[in-house]
């Protein structure tokens, strides 16, 4: 296939996933926004007001960019792992495979789908919360760069999770038991400097707690960590990913007998 | 005249042990109405598969119109439509999507994509339907779907695997003259079905898979002529005691006024009807016991057992 025809193939797969996330925007973009408009007004508002200063930022503006990219981590994953899953589960991923479209093309198709959905959830999270602070952006590049970066690894990380999945509850084992409390212990609500330090040693262990951090840096230019070994970290974790995803397509993993 | 298919040695055995293909070869020629019959669970559908990218062959070539599917998958793949046993479409999706996007795999703009869908759309009679999610079709509409989904691209060979399954017999037949017709347009058709009655009015060549084996590969009317007793049900206008005495001819009563007769190939009808007739009876009508290619079919694998 020339370039032309592997574009279009490209670009169809994307317009079905991004029309399958906004035909289904009740379960897919709805409740993101609810439940952090609850974030908001629990922890930021009410709870927030007694707690006081967070690194030198009130509260609410504190945990906003923590919230924003926990929106776009949950939605990037959830995204494909359940839309691949599906498609292998209802088999209509054979239209695919018995189509001339390489496998490279699929997984971007599929990542950019999930980075669609992720970005999406992450805009309206961001337009709700200036409901409730005035968000300032310290350095735009790096914002727009880690977000689109972290969706991406996220992305590749529910790619791989619907190829291994033969369930329904497979798709739901990592996002409950892993991801959910990497995200809550990755400094969403608090600045690790609050910890100890064994337990500040142990938090630098969770990757996610860079990409909320480098994000926060873009929006508040506040920090717990390198900004620059978080991207290098992030981009190497995309690299890992991809490549793995690419394999398991190659060899048919989950999809061909 | 070119291979649309040429198959050699093609074996597959899957990750539990079974050995589902022992080293098939199988050739098609461009422009062949093609059967490829078996009982359940013989390979005929692996074999698809392997053909179709689904599954992994063991060991073998597999080569589409002169492609090799091991070294030129993209060329093979643009050549083959493909209409599988199971429906495989998103059932949330509406009709005119599914067509719309598969073409878009295949490269096609979504202009052209939109023409082409429209055009096979309107053929298969699915036109009204088009704005209609798939999970609300009939079991006939969504066959219609899936053959209307593969033909998008224009592929220069199509395969069915059991198209007609679950379909009534109206719509069946419609079917077979649509498929008719894109056969004569010079589409290759390769169709695996339990309906023998369609693979003999339909099929030139046919082959015969039992056990991952290839038992018969031939023309059909070369098979057929293979073919040397065929059994005849005479319903007469009297009801009869006991058997008759036909001369020649082994006969069986099944209920008062009705015959069946094993008539061999060189004997001919006519003596039967001399002989009934010297005895008073009239032969009201007569009919065919089985269908003859399901005959064979059946003394071909019970062979092979």
């Amino acid at each position: 296939m020339n370039s032309q025809l592997l574009l279009t193939a490209f670009w169809t797969i994307v317009v079905k996933e991004v029309r399958r996330f906004t035909r289904i925007w009740a379960q897919t973009l709805l409740p993101p926004a609810i439940t952090m408009t609850l974030y908001f007004i629990i922890f930021g508002n009410l709870i927030g007001s007694r707690i006081g200063d967070m690194g030198g930022f009130d509260y609410m503006e504190y945990i906003v960019p923590g919230l924003i990219m926990m929106s776009v981590i949950t939605n990037s994953y959830g995204n494909v792992v359940s839309s691949f899953f599906g498609t292998k589960f209802q088999h209509n991923i054979e239209e695919l495979l018995v189509a001339p479209v390489p496998n490279w093309v699929i997984l971007a198709g599929y990542v950019i789908g999930g980075m669609a959905r992720g970005l999406a959830v992450g805009l309206i999270v961001t337009a709700l919360s200036l409901f409730f602070t005035n968000l300032q952006i310290h350095h735009l590049g790096v914002t727009v760069s880690i977000v689109l970066l972290t969706s991406t690894v996220f992305a590749l990380g529910g790619f791989i999770n619907a190829v291994f999945a033969n369930t329904f509850d497979d798709i739901s084992i990592i996002p409950t038991f892993v991801l959910t409390p990497l995200t809550y212990l990755g400094g969403v609500f608090y600045s690790i400097e609050l910890l100890p330090d064994f337990w500040q040693g142990v938090s630098q262990l969770n990757p996610i707690l860079y990409m909320v951090n480098t994000f926060r840096y873009g929006i508040l230019g506040v920090s717990d960590i390198n900004v620059g070994f978080a991207f290098a970290m992030i981009i190497g974790f995309i690299v890992v990913l991809a490549g793995f995803s690419l394999h398991l397509l190659n060899i048919g993993k989950g999809i061909r007998s | 005249m070119t291979l649309a298919l040429s198959i050699d040695n093609l074996r597959k055995t899957y990750d539990n042990g079974f050995e589902a293909l022992k080293g098939i070869s199988l050739e098609v020629k461009e422009g062949d109405f093609f059967a490829l019959l078996g009982p359940n669970g013989a390979g005929k559908s692996t074999t698809l598969g392997i053909v179709s990218s689904l599954v992994n062959k063991s060991d073998g070539k597999v080569r589409v119109f002169g492609h090799d599917i091991d070294t030129h998958l993209t060329s093979a793949k643009l050549c083959l439509g493909v209409v599988p046993q199971e429906f495989n479409f998103n059932p949330f999706e509406k009709v005119f999507d599914i067509v719309v996007t598969q073409a878009g795999y295949y490269g096609i703009g979504r202009k052209r994509a939109s023409e082409r869908a429209e055009f096979y759309l309107r053929k298969l009679g699915l036109w009204e339907k088009r704005d209609v999610r798939a999970r609300m079709l009939s079991g006939g509409m969504k066959r219609r779907l899936m053959i209307a989904r593969a033909l998008v691209h224009d592929p220069k060979m199509l395969i069915l695997d059991e198209p007609t399954a679950g379909v009534d017999i109206e719509l069946r037949r419609s079917m077979w003259e649509f498929l008719r017709e894109i056969n004569a347009a010079g589409t290759t058709i390769i169709l695996t079905t339990h309906y023998l009655e369609e693979a003999e009015s339909l099929c030139r060549n046919i082959a015969i898979i039992d056990h991952g084996r290839i038992i018969q590969n031939s023309t059909m009317k070369s098979l057929l002529a293979k073919l040397n007793m065929e059994t005849f049900v005479l319903d007469l206008e009297q009801d009869i005691d006991s058997v008759p005495e036909l001369d020649g001819y082994s006969v069986r009563l099944t209920d008062p006024h009705t015959l069946e007769v094993d008539v061999e190939k060189s004997k001919g009808l006519n003596p039967i009807f001399s002989q009934l007739s010297a005895m008073g009876y009239t032969v009201a009508s007569m009919r065919n016991k089985a269908n003859r290619l399901e005959e064979l079919f059946v003394s071909l694998v019970d062979k092979n057992l």
